[in-house]
């Protein structure tokens, strides 16, 4: 149904179903970003030329949008950055690294998760905490308030949908806990904004970090949300050109947020792309979008489950956008090419989440994430390749 | 430097390769040359044998026999195998200066490039290192 509106599908005949590792783009993103680098290209929050102003507006004005998007109270709780990666290791060392005794994570992270808290030093039990869960990969709350009341100083980083399997963790009910033991937490929201609305207000959360490209947007590019409590807390990580107020050879002074921590010339047209992929979302609207992903999302998994030797690792009760499953006696590593010569492009591997692939002793799964451009023809081609693979694999 | 006796299998490998027009029979063809592998003992599946940079398992050893080094693989996954046994069907029954000679490149002649994918590539230089690795201390034990 919205394929049209996505070059992308025009030039290909494959079916993609890899969106949890990158979304495309529709058309409004790759306009933006065109006419920026054609018509008005010039560095933002420097000259005072006409495409300078206007670039420095549009900047501005992506900022707001998505404050308003995600029901942030000020445009400089909002800070541009790279993507999630460099969201959470901004905060890491921003503002986690000396303050807190324990970071706690939970069992589904991704890399970009995990390995910071490492760097730092943190092996597990040693300033580390991984939250349990069980074997619906279900979020343990009682064992997350058990270390809770045990670390006192702790600072929590969970993601919000596992990008492995697509496991929505319950984000009121942690955030609270978070909040009842006087910790704070950061959210990784990098699979959340292509398939549900954000509120930082209900969220109550402290810090949320944002993917672009994994929301219809440019890669390079992502935000992190500080709630403005502690913006006065969070030393930047880098410095230099756009985030100072005075540079002698004696000493620097630095603007205020969201200035002082994106220094450097930003990804400008990456975030005029993000502003028109949140554009694009708001005009859809999340319930229709919501409604016929979830449509999908069904379909997907009946038809998978009537596959032979099919192993799935949760229910869809609390998932989203991704499935990941084996197939019985066959490795994933082989499914995924064959999938690929026929078309068919999901992601098959550990999904930069080792360690729960280890705790389920996998190496890793065939994952089917979608989008609300995928449609039911996409579907019934990948079911069928499927199909194909195994009997191949199983000659 | 391609070794005569490379260059000739390399010539044979390809000219099968190329025989297939569809993508799922080469594979099915590349899964197939995997069944030839010679047995591979399980205690031979350590750590201290897996190649490096593979997305999936390969466990390589080497048994050297008078002068020629002999290779022996196996793979977790069915299209490795396929690959492993190419590559070791390559350098296997070389002595090892031979082996040594072999520029690294030599797969490029095959025109894998569609079934080793960049992903990929890093586990094919894995087991190139690690059959040189082999000769290398072969000739250094047999100075």
């Amino acid at each position: 149904m919205y394929k049209n509106d996505f070059e992308y599908f025009n030039n290909t005949r494959d079916v993609y179903l890899d969106n949890a590792a990158t979304t495309q783009k529709p058309a409004p993103v790759l306009s933006i970003m065109t006419d920026y680098y054609t018509k008005y290209c010039a560095n933002t929050h420097r000259s005072n030329h006409s495409s300078a102003n206007k670039a420095t507006s549009l900047y501005e004005q992506s900022r707001t949008f998505l404050k308003e998007f995600i029901h942030a109270r000020h445009d400089h709780e909002i800070i541009f950055t790279k993507g999630v990666t460099e969201g959470i290791n901004f905060i890491a060392s921003s503002y986690v690294a000396s303050r807190f005794d324990t970071v706690i994570i939970s069992s589904l992270e991704h890399h970009s998760n995990i390995v910071p808290w490492h760097m730092q030093g943190r092996t597990l039990h040693k300033g580390l905490e991984v939250v349990k869960c069980n074997e619906n990969l279900d979020f343990d709350l009682i064992h997350f308030e058990e270390l809770l009341k045990k670390h006192a100083n702790a600072f929590v980083s969970i993601t919000h949908i596992s990008n492995a399997f697509g496991k929505i963790h319950p984000l009121s009910e942690i955030i609270n806990l978070t909040h009842k033991y006087n910790a704070k937490i950061l959210v990784d929201g990098a699979q959340s904004m292509a398939h549900l609305p954000l509120d930082m207000q209900k969220l109550d959360v402290d810090f949320y970090v944002l993917s672009s490209h994994k929301t219809f947007g440019p890669t390079g590019t992502g935000a992190v949300y500080i709630k403005e409590e502690h913006l006065k807390k969070c030393k930047p990580y880098q410095t230099g050109g756009a985030s100072i107020n005075d540079v002698s050879f004696k000493k620097s002074t630095l603007l205020d947020s969201p200035y002082m921590f994106e220094a450097g010339t930003q990804n400008i047209a990456g975030v005029l792309g993000f502003y028109e992929a949140l554009k694009y979302i708001k005009n859809i609207g999340y319930e229709k979008l919501h409604d016929y992903e979830k449509e999908i999302y069904v379909y997907l998994y009946k038809e998978l489950s009537h596959v032979e030797g099919i192993e799935f690792y949760c229910d869809t009760k609390n998932s989203i956008g991704s499935l990941s499953f084996n197939i019985k006696d066959v490795n994933q590593e082989d499914i995924g090419i064959l999938l690929d010569k026929q078309h068919v492009l999901a992601r098959c591997g550990h999904h930069c989440a080792q360690p729960i692939m280890k705790k389920l002793n996998i190496e890793g799964t065939i994952r089917v994430s979608i989008a609300f451009y995928n449609d039911k023809y996409d579907i019934n081609k990948f079911i069928l390749a499927l199909k194909k693979a195994i009997a191949i694999l199983k000659k | 430097m391609i070794n005569k006796y490379i260059q000739k299998k390399l010539g044979e490998i390809k000219n099968d390769l190329e025989l297939f027009d569809d993508d799922l029979d080469k594979y099915e063809y590349i899964i197939d040359l995997g069944k030839n592998l010679e047995p591979f003992d399980m205690h031979e599946q350590k750590e201290e044998n897996l190649v490096q940079g593979c997305t999936s398992k390969v466990w390589l050893v080497c048994e050297p026999k008078e002068n020629k080094l002999y290779f022996k693989a196996n793979s977790n996954a069915q299209i490795v195998k396929g690959l492993v046994y190419i590559i070791i069907s390559l350098f296997s029954n070389l002595s090892a200066m031979e082996i040594l000679k072999t520029n690294n490149d030599i797969l490029e002649e095959l025109n894998l490039a569609e079934i080793i994918t960049p992903n990929r590539q890093s586990g094919v230089r894995g087991m190139l290192k690690r059959i040189k690795e082999y000769a290398h201390a072969f000739k250094e034990e047999n100075k």
